[in-house]
């Protein structure tokens, strides 16, 4: 069962992401969208290095930050270093393609209520189901 | 400005998934595992972030310009081909593998963790692997491959030019497509 804490956790969490998600958008006229925000300093032509960088840097310093309200909760990895390098692969290549990842399609696409964003963030949700079910349940099965 | 801007939005969103328990790849799992013991906090953040990101970015959209100068560059494109359904199908893929998606995966850097870096040196390879099949494909056929805006751009004049047309050739009952060209239409029958 789910503890309400962890929902409580869950909702606020959730009404921060958004808010810096709406604040980057008010403020800079930019989507906060992960794999776009770092995808797009590999490419050649981009003069605005400096607020993506600043973005990065904010994210990263974000457990910096929060320790200092709270402890920062441990990250579980169940898997192994290969499956973590093929994921990450994946995981690159695949935001790059679809153009976007779930900060950039799953929050600021579906609260623009783009068709496009909702239809890759019900294809990439359904991807991952249907991975969990394969590796959890008929590999380990 | 703009940069301490992101900055601080950086750093908001990463509090945002740290407190909302994203950042541990458990707990992603287990709201993508329907069908064993289902964790619904996933749902819970995206439902909670939708609703205060839904107003801003309909009042950003509004605007000509951001409050801090320049233009306001939210995605236009409301293309649905095949990149987008496999690109996601590849993420969704990885995503499951690992429980990370790329903003948890960096926000969580600071940790230390071997198996946090492993995932986004891979995810950066990835990303660069992407950029330099664009630009191989590129050079391979003489072109630029059109981005998505430029896809779009390049069918939208034509569907609202022959938009009339059809319209008038619905009205005449179809005659139009054997009439002399679609100015033919333009007449009253």
């Amino acid at each position: 069962m789910i503890e309400s804490s962890t929902l409580l956790r869950a909702a606020l969490g959730g009404m921060l992401i958004g808010a810096a998600a709406g604040a980057l958008a008010l403020l800079n006229g930019r989507i906060a969208g992960i794999s776009g925000i770092v995808g797009d300093l590999m490419r050649p032509p981009s003069g605005d290095r400096a607020w993506r960088l600043a973005f990065i840097l904010g994210l990263v310093i974000a457990p910096i930050a929060f320790v200092l309200v709270a402890p920062v909760p441990p990250a579980h990895l169940s898997r192994s270093a290969p499956v973590l390098i093929v994921a990450g692969l994946l995981v690159g290549l695949g935001t790059r393609l679809g153009g976007g990842c779930t900060s950039g399609h799953g929050v600021c696409g579906v609260a623009r209520l783009s068709r496009r964003s909702l239809v890759a963030t019900m294809v990439f949700a359904a991807a991952g189901m249907a991975t969990v079910f394969v590796v959890r349940h008929v590999l380990a099965a | 400005m703009r940069s301490v801007a992101a900055l601080v939005c950086g750093l908001v969103f990463g509090m945002g998934l740290i407190l909302s328990g994203m950042t541990d790849p458990r707990r992603v799992l287990a709201f993508l595992d329907i069908a064993g013991r289902w964790d619904p906090s996933l749902g819970v953040v995206l439902a909670a972030a939708l609703a205060v990101a839904a107003p801003a970015l309909a009042l950003a959209r509004r605007r000509s310009h951001a409050l801090l100068g320049g233009p306001v560059v939210l995605s236009s494109s409301t293309l649905i081909d095949r990149r987008l359904v496999i690109g996601a199908c590849l993420f969704g893929v990885g995503w499951g593998l690992a429980g990370l998606c790329p903003g948890p995966a960096i926000a969580m850097l600071l940790t230390l963790r071997k198996g946090i870096w492993l995932f986004v040196v891979a995810m950066l390879a990835g990303m660069a692997a992407f950029e330099a099949w664009q630009r191989l494909s590129r050079t391979a056929w003489g072109r630029k491959p059109a981005t998505r805006q430029e896809r779009t751009a390049r069918t939208t004049p034509v569907r609202a030019a022959i938009r009339p047309m059809r319209r008038r050739n619905r009205r005449a009952g179809g005659r139009c497509a054997r009439a002399a060209g679609p100015r033919a239409c333009s007449w009253p029958p």
